[in-house]
């Protein structure tokens, strides 16, 4: 099962800033540089979300697109064009960063997805790709240690 | 007990450019010819290279970071990047003085310089020798998939 992998992009963009207030000013700075200046900064993020299943004997689909679409369109209309610490509600007890933000999105695209009237089709999410630039990513294949 | 933390894999490219000659002593000239064709010329050719790196370990709950990217830049150039970035690979980087540098080797070795100064945390790594040729390589005990 699970042998063949659709892959779709999506764009958005954010603006979000790290510190945390229980550290000192010069911590913040020490550890998080340019990201801890106090009104935050933007990028524009590119989602890679992987679904991974056997095509549909009819359809040739592993997942219909427009349903993959509507799916993670719906996730993250929330976080686009938005301040990621002021307008959401995830990064009040982490920072946003690259690395939580792939985390929280696999959470809500899980959550979006088992809401599908497709959901029971046999696939399954195995990776999401989230750039914060050209030269930088994060994947998260949904593993914990 | 507290809850696990999610284990994110973070990748960072970087370049370099470097000169190369795909010719090795073992073989007589004609046959480097019939081997390694245009690549054989005496004089060398260069290309820009992109180098994509990517480590992975649990999300740190203080900072949501897998590692420090000044942490991981600095390492990259200190192993790789000083040492590959404009030169000549067969004469000036002692990694090709009995090898050729290939782009299969060339990811060998750069992952043979940066696994244990990452503190294992290495997972994979990218060479781009042109946009159209690209090498990747998950250490000798990955499973190709």
């Amino acid at each position: 099962m699970a042998n063949v992998t659709i892959s779709r992009r999506f764009d958005f963009s954010s603006s979000h800033r790290y510190y945390r207030a229980d550290w000192t000013e010069a911590e913040n700075a020490r550890v998080f540089g340019l990201c801890a200046l106090p009104n935050g900064h933007g990028h524009n993020y590119t989602l890679e979300v992987a679904v991974a299943g056997d095509p549909d004997p009819d359809t040739g689909l592993v997942i219909n697109l427009v349903d993959l679409k509507s799916a993670v369109g719906g996730v993250l209309v929330r976080f686009d064009h938005k301040h990621l610490n002021l307008d959401t509600p995830y990064f009040t007890d982490r920072i946003p960063t690259t690395e939580n933000l792939a985390t929280v999105l696999w959470e809500l695209i899980v959550e979006s997805l088992a809401s599908l009237p497709a959901f029971l089709a046999g696939w399954r999410l195995t990776r999401i790709r989230l750039y914060e630039t050209e030269d930088l990513f994060v994947e998260y294949y949904g593993e914990a240690a | 007990m507290t809850t696990p933390a999610p284990i994110a894999h973070l990748s960072r490219r970087y370049r370099f450019s470097a000169s190369h000659r795909l010719y090795t002593d073992h073989l007589s000239f004609e046959e480097n010819e019939a081997i390694f064709g245009k690549c054989a010329n005496p004089n060398g050719h260069g290309h820009d290279y992109g180098l994509t790196v990517t480590v992975a370990g649990p999300v740190d709950r203080d900072t949501g970071f897998v590692m420090a990217l000044d942490e991981l830049d600095a390492t990259v150039r200190r192993e790789v990047l000083d040492a590959y970035d404009h030169r000549f690979l067969n004469v000036d980087v002692e990694d090709y003085f009995d090898l050729v540098p290939t782009g299969e080797n060339i990811v060998m070795r750069i992952w043979d310089r940066l696994d244990a100064p990452l503190g294992h945390m290495l997972r994979r790594v990218i060479v781009d020798e042109t946009r159209n040729n690209r090498f990747e390589y998950s250490g000798p005990n990955a499973e190709v998939r």
